[in-house]
């Protein structure tokens, strides 16, 4: 006998299958298999914020007004009563102390867009030192490196909207930015701002870009990126019985879809929490905005702040010549430098898989210490992004350490120079030495910390051979070797694109040349053959 | 390749090792009840959060440790609401992690790669279908084609172009002119020289007629400051010097590196700091840079008295104020 529900459940079912043949499909992927690790939750904050982003949001713009058309605020704040002030900031301030559960929904929003840009990075990092990028899933680094992009940009349109002192004044700056490209640059100002700035377009403008547009395009990325993840299986970490060909892990049905679903709930949570404890953005202190007045320590959120460190530690560079002007302490920081970062970090797998020649599939991770090279790259980038991050508050830190921001500022103009190369050499070396000591564990075990006295009286200590498991899982690395440049032929001619091969040779070997030869079975036979 | 040396033997998936609750039915019925639990605080979270909106008045503020004054409207919606989606998830994760089954699956992978049998049909495919239309033969069609798609992809360019006005002369004018008085911003009080005592600044603005409507393009162009020193501490060339009047000097407050308000003067060192980047400028020289990243000092308004002893502006600025574009000449 059927029950009741199963029924009605089954009579969903065949409608319908019967109109899109859907249960075969469905039935498979129901079955799908994700491999499980906490890191790979990171890429899932990042979706699971942007989904709160997109709910917080729709909330917010039922009470916003983007006009900067000036009115005189009547609302409930009477530290602000009277005070001359845009629409925006008005309809903000509405939102923060007449509608209920407003500013609870402003907060939820700046702390979601602060996690969404965190949690891209993190994830961003991850797929990066574990090699998640390569072959076939560079079309999805790609994806990633334009949705961190167009983040990093509809978080800053975002915050711009509510018109504070401290908004306007990034407005300001991302104005003086669009101003100095060469030969378009005044051009494209007046165009983005209707005219000279601050204008009353501006706001209006962004908001549709902030809410439609580009949202719209984080939306239609997001899916294909998801899809290509869903069609091309998850990677998984080395371990025994994984391999190149299958991928362990749990269902989607029911294990891996409670395990997501309730991670959304908790992502959601914390930043509803958040919300509710941790104050952000407090822009009724800030004020309206106005060209002629400014905080001491404005800052952009923690995402622009790298860009911001860059733009201080500018050297003072302008070309006057011909009746034009080149600014490079705008350029430099400001376009130029991003421009390389971001254009090197979308083509990086592309030239590892030219420099290193491998065009095989990877599903497997590596891990970060079998790949010294990459993780020493990723070190060293990271690096750099910190002294510019931390140059951001330098105002902050002179103020909170009692320190001279000068000095700040030379420290970190010093240090951006310096730091990153040493990073990059430091950890290459870690890498290598973690090589090192995988081998120990294989060949000679893990240490014990029993010291066992020798009738003869020699203090030993003893070692423990580690589970099979955990040797295959630290030898299973492959160690291929650099590719040779093509030699001359036997009359002494050279091949063709010398410089290219000598290039691509180079970067092989500084990718591959150095590894610690890990254990072959051949030497574990020999150790356990002689030992005792 | 290189020659790749074999790992050690591939031991195969751990074997799976048995919860508590797969095996005890005591374990079993205890996490039963500590995922309903876990969801029935969610119901609580969301009877607070109903409760919080209903009921407290948004202007009653409580003391909380850490956080001080607090108001209790916000902190009970937010909390509520964030228990009862945080204990939903908290529940369905300790049900899975419990209850559902853990038995890790093995799947098998396919190489993205179509066989070579679909790819070589696919090329014929495209190859028939062009063949078809004759696509190498009409290049006429081909060509024009790509004209017109080339042209009509310019159309939302030119759609655009009324997006703002031409930037013409305005980023090189402001309202300052030869006579025009100089007040104070806020208050639009006009200024003597005497209303400044020796290490005073004072914001200024151009006299207009209607103060009350400034236009915030203007603002943001025209705002300077005054500043107050002894004569005999400016180190300026003799024209300079004469911009300036008994011991003030003025200078356009809008940072020439990136337009914020250069508004704050240390006294003691008579340097101006830009809060954004840290420009500093130093007033005695004429508001040289002497650290970060700006590159030109602020451009100085010359400046002196009328008939009836007001400060005003002797001449316009002599060159654009803010921060650098390509049209700059100097």
């Amino acid at each position: 006998m059927k029950s009741r529900r199963e029924k009605v459940a089954g009579g969903v079912a065949n409608f319908i299958d019967e109109r899109t043949g859907a249960a075969k499909w469905v039935k498979k992927n129901l079955q799908k298999v994700f491999p499980d690790h906490w890191s790979f939750m990171l890429g899932e904050i990042a979706l699971y914020s942007f989904i709160i982003l997109l709910l917080s949001g729709t909330f917010l713009t039922f009470w916003f007004v983007p006009s900067q058309e000036e009115i005189v605020y009547e609302g409930s704040y009477q530290a602000l009563e009277g005070v001359k002030m845009s629409e925006a900031y008005a309809s903000t301030l509405d939102i923060t102390f007449d509608v209920r559960g407003g500013l609870l929904m402003r907060q939820v929003h700046h702390w979601a867009a602060l996690l969404f840009l965190a949690a891209m990075v993190a994830h961003l990092l991850r797929v990066f030192f574990t090699g998640a990028f390569r072959k076939p899933r560079e079309l999805n680094w790609i994806l990633g490196v334009a949705l961190l992009t167009l983040g990093i940009v509809e978080g800053f349109l975002g915050y711009s909207l509510p018109d504070d002192l401290l908004s306007g004044t990034g407005v300001r700056i991302a104005q003086a930015i669009i101003q100095a490209i060469p030969v378009l640059g005044t051009y494209l100002a007046f165009f983005a701002f209707g005219g000279e700035f601050p204008g009353t377009m501006f706001i209006p403008r962004i908001y549709t870009v902030h809410v439609l547009l580009i949202p719209g395009i984080i939306l239609a990325l997001i899916t294909v990126h998801l899809m290509l993840v869903w069609y091309q299986k998850h990677t998984q970490y080395p371990g025994a019985g994984r391999t190149e060909k299958n991928v362990v892990g749990y269902p989607l049905l029911p294990v891996y879809m409670a395990k997501a679903g309730g991670f959304f709930f908790i992502v959601f949570g914390v930043t509803v929490l958040l919300g509710a404890f941790a104050q952000i953005n407090p822009i009724w202190i800030f004020g309206p905005y106005t060209p002629t007045q400014i905080s001491a320590g404005s800052q952009p959120d923690w995402y622009m702040g790298w860009l911001d460190g860059l733009v201080r530690m500018s050297p003072p560079l302008e070309t006057h010549a011909f009746g034009y002007t080149i600014s490079w302490n705008i350029l430099l920081p400001g376009l130029i430098l991003p421009g390389i970062i971001f254009t090197g970090m979308a083509l990086y797998p592309f030239i590892e898989a030219w420099a290193t020649g491998d065009k095989r599939e990877h599903h497997l991770l590596d891990r970060p210490r079998n790949a010294p090279t990459r993780t020493a790259l990723g070190a060293m980038s990271l690096t750099f992004m910190v002294v510019a991050l931390i140059n951001g508050g330098n105002d902050l830190i002179a103020t909170h350490f009692n320190l001279s921001i000068n000095q700040i500022m030379w420290a970190t103009r010093i240090s951006i120079i310096i730091l990153p190369p040493l990073a990059y050499i430091i950890t290459k070396r870690v890498c290598l030495s973690l090589q090192r000591y995988d081998r120990e564990l294989v060949l000679h075990g893990r240490e014990t910390g029993r010291l066992v006295l020798l009738p003869h009286g020699e203090y030993i200590e003893v070692h423990e051979p580690i589970s099979p498991e955990k040797a295959y899982m630290l030898t299973q690395h492959e160690q291929p070797l650099p590719l040779q440049a093509p030699e001359a032929d036997e009359n002494g001619v050279a091949p063709r694109g010398g410089l290219k091969n000598k290039v691509r040779s180079r970067l092989s070997k500084a990718i591959l040349g150095e590894q610690i030869a890990k254990p072959t079975p051949e030497d574990v036979k020999a150790l356990e053959g002689g030992h005792h | 390749m290189s020659k790749e040396i074999a790992p050690l033997q591939d031991p195969g998936l751990p074997h799976h090792v048995h919860r508590k609750a797969d095996t005890d039915p005591v374990a079993e019925k205890r996490a039963e009840r500590q995922v309903s639990i876990l969801f029935l605080l969610s119901s609580a979270g969301t009877l607070l959060f109903i409760y919080s909106f209903i009921w407290i008045p948004t202007d009653v503020f409580v003391f909380l440790p850490v956080l001080g004054n607090t108001n209790a409207h916000q902190l009970g919606i937010g909390a509520g609401l964030g228990f009862a989606l945080f204990f939903i998830g908290a529940g369905a994760v300790h049900w899975a992690k419990t209850l559902m089954p853990d038995e890790e699956v093995v799947a098998q992978r396919h190489e993205m790669r179509s066989s070579d049998e679909d790819r070589a049909s696919f090329v014929e495919t495209v190859k028939g279908e062009a063949a078809k239309v004759q696509l190498g033969r009409r290049s006429l069609i081909k060509r024009s084609l790509g004209l017109s798609l080339g042209l009509v992809g310019l159309s939302p360019l030119i759609l655009l172009r009324d997006l703002g006005p031409l930037p013409e002369q305005s980023l090189l004018k402001t309202t300052w002119d030869k006579g025009v008085r100089i007040v104070t911003d806020p208050g639009n009080r006009p200024l003597r020289p005497e209303d400044l005592e020796v290490g005073a600044i004072v914001h200024v603005l151009p006299e207009i007629k209607d103060p009350e409507h400034r236009k915030l393009n203007d603002i943001a162009k025209d705002a300077s400051i005054l500043i107050r020193v002894r004569p005999s501490e400016l180190k300026l060339s003799e024209e300079r010097m004469s911009w300036t009047h008994e011991g003030i000097i003025a200078f356009s407050k809008i940072c020439s590196h990136m337009g914020c308000p250069v508004a704050l003067y240390e006294r003691t060192t008579k340097h101006l700091l830009c809060p954004c980047h840290q420009s500093t400028f130093d007033v005695p020289t004429g508001a040289k840079v002497i650290f970060g990243p700006a590159a030109r000092p602020l451009p100085q308004l010359a400046i002196t008295v009328d008939s009836e002893g007001y400060l005003v502006a002797a001449a316009a600025f002599n060159e654009p104020v803010g921060p650098s574009f390509w049209e700059r000449n100097s």
